[in-house]
């Protein structure tokens, strides 16, 4: 979870992400965020995120987004 | 057999009739063979290639469907034996095999697509350069494109792009899949819908209910006031201002922006009622297409408000899955490796993003102002993007201003001119000669000559249809103010005598004021073409 927030943090420095909700609709993460983070996650951690996954749900705050990986990596 | 044609109203009658007189069982059924004589009475030509999507697509779901049920099953047998790498590993290989049955099924949904609608662009392009470079000229043969082939192809390959994606699981009866692409009320202009979302509303036994038929009813009787009083009304100024462009310039083009934006909201949202209103009567829900898009504060923001259903398409199965593929991620990495982090970044989804929107034009039309509109789309929505840093330290500095009712409107104006602007590519067609009548904007003043005594009535219009035109366009502004929080259809849900007597007065003002009768044929809708 740690290298998560990393990640986000570098992407927004001014956002505190371990708190931060609606990342979505709040307007936090754009199209270029998005793509951006799911490279990096892929690369960290060794998953890949597919497009379908790519839904407001799984990216809506850092929590979600940790659960989406958990879930790929599971599978 | 057109929506708004005496005969359709006897078939759909019939068509509800039947619906609900025979066993629930047999409902599913009557739809599908309505949907097919729907579809013939368009023209028997057009049937084959009906069937073609429908065939191709069901049995490629199939295949498809059942790989992934044997991949499933072959991890959950294996769970406790197989390590996570190995499973991992497993999963890929079976993946790029379900990739593969889905890219033939693709080939061969867009084929048919490409072929018909693009063939003649596309060699048209060949030609230019062939003779431009002394070559001899050739003939190409106008092919036939049947109607609703974008919709029902695009409805077609997003099940299967949802079955390898295991989002669904296939339909095994080949009567209830041809059901889902052939549906009557949508196959002409949509919505595009989900396998996930309609194909269990089509074939489940609905019991009638007065406040869906009564609400159903009120939203196609509206959907007839759109189209036949609004829409093919302003269609008359339209058709004259871009029939005679050598001389209807300046403030004209301002003019067919504003007639066209009437037109094409009347049109298409029209359209779009009747066949929610229609669907709702038969008890099916279908995905809203419109969200007030004229209330819309920016570009981005009005495509998630029009055609919804089309926008989420090329999102979910265009944008998204270019962006994040293997390919791009790697271009991503080394982009910004070698470019820096601000510019790397940005390559790839600015990419994707002109793919998106090159194919979002060419998807409305085979020709070059479809291509030019979506671009152009694309540019504002860009650039809008680069720009919100310094956008959103204005709305900061300006509060007071930014909250005002005065800036909500016209940001919204700005928007609403904007995507008009865009919109007459649609109707001048010709890219060079509407970026010049776009010019005459600012070089010919010709505004006192349309506001003079006989101005109003210079391009092709009465007072009579003006006023019909002004009236029917306040009460669409009105009907949508009322339905701001709760749609009008859904409020008269409750009230079912009440729906029925304002589908019934609706539908007299249709018959008094609409266009249509000897001398009109704009009966047709114009997203049906597409």
């Amino acid at each position: 979870m740690e290298k998560l927030l990393e990640i986000l943090s570098s992407l927004h420095p001014d956002v505190d992400f371990s708190n931060a909700g609606d990342l979505i609709e709040e307007g936090v993460l754009d199209s270029l965020d998005i793509v951006t983070l799911i490279t990096e996650v892929n690369n960290t951690f060794d998953v890949q995120i597919p497009a379908e996954e790519v839904i407001p749900e799984n990216f809506s705050s850092a929590e979600t987004i940790w659960a989406l990986i958990q879930k790929l990596d599971e599978e | 057999m057109q929506f708004s044609s005496a005969i359709f109203v006897l078939f759909l009658a019939l068509t509800i009739l039947l619906y609900y007189l025979l066993p629930k069982k047999w409902q599913w059924g009557v739809l599908l063979v309505a949907s097919y004589v729907f579809y013939l009475s368009q023209g028997v030509q057009y049937i084959g290639f009906l069937l073609y999507t429908t065939v191709v697509t069901y049995f490629t779901g199939r295949i498809l469907s059942a790989r992934a049920k044997k991949e499933d099953d072959f991890v959950e047998a294996n769970r406790e034996t197989l390590t996570k790498e190995e499973r991992k590993a497993f999963r890929a290989s079976e993946k790029k095999a379900r990739f593969r049955i889905l890219l033939c099924g693709l080939v061969l949904g867009f084929g048919l697509l490409i072929l018909l609608k693009y063939t003649a662009f596309f060699a048209g392009g060949v030609r230019d350069i062939v003779t431009a470079f002394g070559g001899a000229s050739f003939k190409i043969p106008s092919l036939l494109i049947p109607l609703g082939l974008s919709f029902y192809t695009f409805q077609s390959m997003g099940y299967l792009i949802d079955l390898y994606r295991k989002k669904i699981t296939a339909e095994t009866n080949f009567l209830k899949f041809a059901l889902f692409v052939s549906f009557f009320p949508q196959i002409i202009q949509g919505p595009i819908s989900r396998f996930g979302d309609l194909g269990k509303e089509l074939t489940t036994p609905h019991t009638f209910s007065a406040g869906d038929f009564s609400a159903g009813l009120f939203r196609v009787a509206y959907g007839f006031f759109k189209k036949l009083v609004v829409a093919d009304t302003a269609m008359i100024g339209v058709r004259y201002l871009y029939e005679h462009t050598d001389t209807q310039q300046g403030i004209y083009v301002i003019l067919l922006i504003l007639l066209y934006t009437a037109e094409i909201y009347g049109d298409f949202t029209g359209g779009i009622d009747i066949t929610i209103g229609i669907s709702r009567m038969l008890g099916i829900r279908l995905a809203e297409n419109f969200n007030r898009p004229f209330s819309a504060q920016s570009v981005k923001e009005y495509w998630r408000r029009w055609h919804i259903t089309m926008g989420t398409w090329f999102t979910d199965y265009v944008f998204y899955p270019l962006s994040v593929s293997g390919g791009m991620q790697k271009f991503s990495t080394w982009s910004r490796s070698h470019l820096g982090n601000a510019v790397g970044k940005r390559l790839p989804v600015y990419f994707a993003t002109i793919v998106t929107w090159f194919l979002t034009g060419l998807w409305h039309g085979a020709g070059w102002n479809f291509i030019v509109w979506g671009l152009l789309n694309c540019f504002v929505i860009l650039i809008s993007q680069e720009l919100q840093p310094l956008w959103n330290l204005f709305l900061k500095k300006c509060q007071k201003l930014s909250g005002s009712g005065f800036f909500y409107c016209f940001r919204a104006a700005r928007t609403f001119l904007l995507m008009g602007l865009f919109r007459s590519l649609d109707v001048y067609k010709d890219v060079p000669l509407t970026f010049s009548l776009w010019g005459s904007m600012f070089t010919t003043w010709n505004w006192g000559e349309l506001f003079s005594a006989s101005g109003l009535t210079s391009f092709g219009m009465n007072l009579w249809q003006l006023l019909v035109l002004g009236a029917g366009i306040l009460l669409i502004l009105l009907a949508t103010n009322l339905g701001k929080k709760t749609p009008l259809w859904d409020r008269l849900a409750s009230r079912s005598v009440l729906a029925v007597a304002l589908s019934a007065c609706i539908l007299t003002l249709v018959l008094v004021f609409g266009s249509y009768g000897v001398g009109y044929d704009a009966a047709d809708f114009i997203y049906g073409q597409f």
